[in-house]
């Protein structure tokens, strides 16, 4: 099948500080990320806070314009369509945030919210609105009478069931979940995952699963990116990634998941110092000051994403066999 | 796709409880608003005063036992019932040239009311959507906005109406215009900085991604979600303009003789004050009890608007 998204190269700077006489700093939010995602499919990608996901978020939904890099949703590329077709594609990927207490509006009632997408962007007449809506709502498992109350009203799940058929209602096919379960409780965070599994089958979707929760990316994700400071360092089909890491970054991760398994031996990889800031990153390989296995070349030259071990790497050590 | 792995149970079946539920049906908004504000005795007090000066106000021609513009040649300044010399007709006692003061006061009303209703309309109107621009469009629109907004805002303001109804020429609906440019500032800069608040919240992005225009984002999306501190402004602001009004009224720039407007009624009656005290004192209570009824109703207000004093 083809792909729903092609990114290649996707890259956002921005301008920080300067001012009248004095030129700005580039922050690299998001530096040369590419995937792709078909159909059906989930590609997770993960990484801690500040290292580009959700940058990567809003370049793929249209919210910001990629500073570099080719974006091509649907095999149309977005930086050089044009404003209907815009309008077209913007139908085709939609988003789910984090926090289901600020993406709802609070002076809308669930039916305006859920209706609003269709009132943009499609010529329904209002019993039509009311029905996709009322059909929607029983898919995400709300009752339809409840289309007539406020978000306060709802607990945080069925908040974030409420975001999830927004998303849905103009049937695209990519959606993007920001850190769609982080905020909910486990037992909540399960319902929302095996909602968005149901609806991934039913309507065929392609995900973007973003996350730092390694647990859930396991659960629901068919291939993994991890990215650091705005870079990919590995990315490649979920289980490979999760049974043998390559990159020190992504087995340091790995490791400090913790697994409910009193006889598993643990061999945690601890990692030292801070994540360096992304507006003056170290040279040569981002990651070598905190990396056990950094020698002088990963101080001087920056990796290559390249494929090793049948999965993509930008790792000199894992290059030279020194990661065994 | 796996949907269920040890640590991840699948409980999505079991039906999710719902608290709104079990509490019974949630009560319409107006019913809770109701609520919420008949809490505040001073509140309620105020909105009987406001209800009833409106509908006196409306049926002036009824209620007003003499019309407002009629001398009576034989009642110069005839002092209030209950005081030597009083009649029954002029309840409140008659002006200098033999005008009925309680029917010039219940025609002042609609004055009053109409002249505080139109400057709210007005200044909010306009500030709201002046406001948003300045809101939506950081840089250098928000940047002259602004800086215009501050230079009405440094001067003190019935200094700045009087600076208007000069330029424009003293009349009833120069003043309004004024004093409504007086009060600009304040709703400007409270729907900016409402609508700067909001613009970060994750909604309006996702009513971005969803196709909304620029209208509909600063309309449907945003204002309805600025609008309490705005609702509680315009009520307080609407005593200020009464005020504000009267006292352009008072030095002649405002509505004009003979109407009988409160703060050209005390005007008027200047030059009586220490002979007939009755001709200066109840217009000057009529304004008094209009401005504190409609302060009383609008603390109300903003108690019951305001969710961070809303008591759950």
């Amino acid at each position: 099948m083809s792909p729903v998204v092609v990114a290649r190269d996707l890259t956002r700077h921005y301008q920080v500080g300067g001012g009248l006489f004095r030129k700005g700093t580039a922050l690299r939010a998001c530096d040369g990320a590419s995937f792709q995602i078909e159909p059906g499919r989930t590609l997770a990608v993960v990484g801690e806070s500040g290292c580009g996901k959700s940058t990567l978020a809003r370049m793929v939904t249209m919210i910001e314009a990629p500073t570099a890099g080719e974006l091509r949703l649907d095999g149309v590329e977005v930086g050089k369509a044009s404003a209907a077709e815009r309008r077209k594609l913007r139908k085709m990927v939609q988003i789910v945030f984090q926090n289901p207490y600020g993406s709802l509006n609070p002076r809308h009632k669930v039916a305006s919210i859920l209706a609003e997408p269709l009132e943009i962007n499609t010529d329904l007449d209002r019993g039509a609105r009311r029905d996709a809506v009322r059909a929607m709502m029983r898919k995400v498992g709300l009752r339809p009478e409840q289309a007539e109350r406020y978000p306060h009203m709802f607990s945080g799940g069925q908040r974030q069931r409420i975001a999830i058929a927004r998303a849905l209602m103009l049937h695209p096919k990519l959606v993007v979940l920001d850190e769609p379960v982080s905020a909910l409780d486990l037992s909540i965070q399960a319902q929302v995952l095996n909602l968005l599994a149901d609806l991934q089958q039913e309507f065929g979707l392609a995900y973007l699963f973003i996350s730092h929760d390694l647990s859930v990316v396991q659960h629901i994700a068919d291939e993994v990116m991890v990215m650091y400071l705005g870079r990919p360092v590995e990315q490649g089909e979920r289980d490979l990634i999760f049974d043998s890491p390559r990159h020190p970054y992504t087995r340091a991760l790995l490791s400090a998941t913790p697994v409910a398994d009193p006889e598993r031996k643990r061999n945690r990889v601890r990692l030292t110092g801070e994540l360096p800031s992304p507006l003056d990153p170290p040279p040569g390989c981002a990651f070598n000051p905190r990396c056990p296995l950094a020698n002088d070349r990963c101080r001087a030259e920056r990796p290559a994403l390249q494929p090793l071990h049948g999965r993509l790497v930008a790792c000199h050590a894992v290059e030279e066999g020194r990661a065994e | 796709m796996a949907t269920t792995t040890p640590h991840m149970p699948d409980t999505s079946r079991p039906p999710v409880l719902d608290a709104a539920e079990l509490a019974g049906a949630p009560p319409h908004p107006l019913v809770e608003f109701w609520h919420y504000f008949r809490q505040n005795h001073g509140a309620v007090a105020g909105l009987v005063i406001v209800v009833l000066l409106i509908v006196v106000a409306v049926l002036a021609d009824v209620v007003a036992p003499h019309a407002p513009y009629v001398q009576d040649r034989g009642a110069f300044l005839v002092p209030p019932v209950w005081q030597e010399g009083g009649r029954w007709d002029y309840l409140l006692g008659t002006d200098a040239t033999g005008r009925d003061i309680l029917s010039r006061l219940i025609h002042g009303a609609r004055y009053s009311l109409f002249i505080g209703f139109v400057v709210i309309t007005l200044s909010l109107t306009v500030g709201i959507a002046v406001g948003l621009v300045a809101g939506f469009f950081q840089g250098w629109p928000d940047t002259l906005i602004m800086r215009l907004m501050d230079v009405l805002l440094a001067v003190p303001s019935l200094l700045l109406a009087l600076v208007v109804v000069a330029i424009l020429g003293p009349g009833l609906f120069n003043a309004v215009f004024a004093v409504a440019l007086v009060y600009l500032p304040h709703y400007v800069r409270l729907t900016r900085a409402a609508a700067m608040g909001e613009l970060s919240k994750e909604y309006v992005i996702g009513s971005r991604v969803a196709g909304a225009g620029l209208a509909r984002l600063m309309f449907r999306t945003v204002l309805p979600n600025c609008m309490p501190p705005l609702i509680v402004q315009a009520t307080l602001g609407f005593s200020s303009a009464v005020l504000d009004m009267a006292a352009l009224g008072f030095l002649g720039m405002g509505a004009q003789p003979p109407i009988p407007e409160w703060g050209t009624m005390l005007a008027d009656a200047r030059e009586f004050i220490l002979r007939a005290w009755w001709v200066v004192t109840f217009p000057g209570l009529a304004i008094l009890i209009t401005v504190l009824a409609i302060n009383l109703m609008g603390d109300g207000l903003r108690d019951v608007l305001d969710p961070k004093l809303k008591r759950s």
